[in-house]
């Protein structure tokens, strides 16, 4: 169970202007590690204790729940009845559900690949950039990556607001569209994930940026001149020098987007209740929010997350093997 | 056989050894500063759409609430007014801040200080000794973290509120610790790995007992480490939302992500000027925290958590 923020996770980021001289130091020999016995069990029983009630006890109840008809009534201490798999049946043959997954699929497939393209492309840019100029942007960049998720959602909500919205007004008044004159933008469902995304690949891009940048500065010079000495031109030196180098970082940044745009809850949830439809613009995330907590339908809620779940792992299998192809453990 | 560089390429990261390449000058130096030029010109433009959303936030935070409802747009709060701020924090009518701000305090930094004394001992486990199931562990933290925490609320839910903790600090507590443990015991795993156990070696020969070698040496040479590691833990408690907003859904108990969505669902127009208000006072302390710490902490992950 996580609500990890992006930005906020494991993987490399670069100070700014951050330029190590010399290329990556040669990975340490392997550490010695010795038995302890039952020390090592001891220090990590506080983590696991924490880990089992909060994670592995609901994993088990939620899964069992997705078994169950589960419903206000059970809330109040009546006996759930088991219905195996005909919540999952349900589930499977509503429509409604499959608009979501395919919605959110097709939402989170356009940011990733959006956030990664600019994100890239930004990387590529910082690496020839004076120092001024690289500091300017890397500072734009903290700023957004600094804005809590909920409050970049509402400051652009504001933005596209209907009536007095900097965007319309800009629209209407300095490029004189004027059918934006209080146009809304979220009540269309197109319209709404457009918003949608602009404010998720705004504030993602630049974890994607500082990442891909970091990795970028790590290609050592002297391969650079030698390929080129040997007549390697701009393209195949990128071919076949930096993308190898980049392509670890690349795919672990894209993965953990992947995950995160998938799971996607705050931004649909917080413009939902600036102004979206919520029936026709729900996400995994929120759809499993809606049916469970809002909706009272604790079994039916169960098999769609069990279903999200499920999917989100197999994703994150390809994260875990890629990271554990990169250090040792 | 000499090197040509075509002028103004567009491959990055190789931009040095392009600088070094005297003839690329020669041949196409106006195009290569026209490039640079250009390039430059695109980072102000990338700057301002970076950067404009954290502006208009602040800028309409300081308008009267009247004026930001004109068809004219004031890019500069001329006629400056507090008066967002005082209603903010201090109309009656509206879910109280401060004790919003009391909670999210309190939750987030028991948070980071439980989460990193307990990841801190998982990783000196994990990094320092053998034992049967050590890469079961790590892997299933990695894996742990991929889980969305909206699939887990229900039945967290049900288990905080089995203990009736539901609207309590502790509750709260105990589920961000839960949250942000797996990413700090992976990144402090990596820290610990990058201290070699031959210092510690070294300070046993010198007469130190293991235990006190470890904290005496190793454990100084952590401390970048757990700092960014914590400053992580901070802002992902202090950002989280969906948690918070079904545990701790009282006025009393709310933290400030779920006190700011009062705005948006509040009856009748929203009053924008006082939600960027709002806005504003949640995420400034954030930023600027982020800006101060944020040089320390990203070295000290790159050379943490990358290279292990």
């Amino acid at each position: 169970m996580t609500t990890v923020d992006r930005g906020l996770d494991a993987a490399p980021s670069a100070a700014p202007g951050d330029h190590p001289a010399a290329p990556a130091p040669p990975r340490p020999a392997r550490p010695r590690r010795r038995r302890g016995g039952f020390t090592p069990y001891a220090l990590l029983t506080p983590a696991l204790i924490v880990l089992g009630i909060i994670v592995g006890w609901p994993l088990v109840q939620l899964i069992v729940t997705s078994f169950q008809e589960f419903g206000r009534a059970q809330v109040f201490g009546a006996p759930p009845e088991w219905v195996w798999f005909q919540n999952y049946a349900d589930v499977l043959t509503d429509p409604v559900f499959w608009a979501v997954l395919v919605r959110t699929v097709l939402f989170a497939g356009v940011c990733v690949i959006t956030t990664m393209v600019l994100g890239t492309l930004i990387a590529v840019m910082m690496t020839r950039l004076n120092k001024g100029f690289r500091l300017l942007l890397t500072i734009g960049m903290l700023l957004a990556w600094a804005m809590p998720p909920l409050t970049s959602t509402v400051v652009w909500g504001w933005m596209f607001d209907t009536d007095y919205g900097v965007i319309n007004n800009v629209l209407v008044n300095v490029f004189g569209l004027e059918e934006y004159f209080q146009h809304s933008w979220l009540i269309e469902p197109l319209s709404f994930f457009l918003v949608a995304g602009v404010i998720i690949v705004w504030g993602a891009i630049p974890f994607v940026a500082f990442t891909l940048y970091a990795g970028l500065t790590q290609v050592p010079d002297e391969v650079l001149e030698a390929a080129q000495l040997d007549g390697a031109g701009g393209f195949k030196r990128f071919r076949l020098i930096v993308f190898p180098y980049l392509k670890p970082i690349f795919l672990i940044t894209a993965i953990l987007q992947i995950i995160w745009d998938l799971k996607v809850f705050t931004q649909i949830f917080a413009l939902q209740d600036i102004g979206g439809i919520r029936a026709l613009t729900n996400t995994l995330g929120v759809y499993i929010y809606q049916t469970s907590i809002a909706g009272g339908d604790f079994g039916h809620g169960g098999a769609i997350a069990v279903i999200t779940a499920v999917l989100l792992m197999s994703i994150s299998i390809y994260y875990v093997r890629q990271v554990t192809k990169e250090e040792e453990l | 056989m000499s090197a040509v560089i075509a002028p103004g390429q567009k491959i990055g990261g190789i931009a040095v050894a392009g600088d070094r390449a005297g003839n690329a000058r020669r041949t196409g130096g106006g195009r290569r500063r026209l490039t640079t030029w250009l390039l430059s010109a695109l980072s102000i433009v990338l700057f301002a759409l970076f950067v404009f959303p954290v502006y208009w936030m602040v800028n309409t935070s300081f308008q009267p609430n009247n004026e930001i409802r004109g068809s004219e747009l004031h890019f500069w709060p001329d006629n400056f007014t507090l008066r967002n701020y005082d209603t903010v924090l201090f109309d009656p009518g509206r879910t109280p801040f401060f004790p919003a701000l009391g909670n999210s305090l309190v939750v987030t930094l028991l948070t980071v200080v439980i989460a990193l004394a307990f990841a801190f001992l998982a990783a000196v486990a994990v990094t320092r000794f053998r034992f049967a199931s050590r890469r079961t562990f790590i892997i299933t933290i990695l894996v742990v973290q991929m889980i969305p925490g909206e699939a887990m609320i229900v039945s967290v839910f049900r288990v905080i509120d089995g203990w009736h903790l539901l609207n309590t600090i502790v509750g709260l507590t105990i589920v961000y610790v839960a949250t942000v443990l797996p990413f700090t015991i992976w990144t402090l795993r990596g820290f610990v790995n990058g201290v070699p156990v031959e210092l510690e070696e070294a300070a046993m020969i010198d007469g130190c007992s293991r235990s006190s070698a470890f904290w005496r040496v190793t454990f100084p040479l952590l401390a970048p480490g757990l700092i960014a590691t914590g400053v992580f833990g901070f802002l992902q408690a202090w950002n989280e939302f969906v948690m918070a907003l079904v545990l701790n859904a009282r006025p009393e108990s709310m933290t400030l992500p779920v006190w700011l969505r009062t705005f948006l669902v509040a009856n009748g127009t929203t009053n924008w000027a006082g939600v960027m208000a709002g806005s504003t006072l949640m995420a400034i302390p954030v930023i600027i925290f982020f800006l101060i710490v944020q040089g320390r902490m990203t070295s000290g992950l790159v050379s943490g958590a990358v290279k292990g």
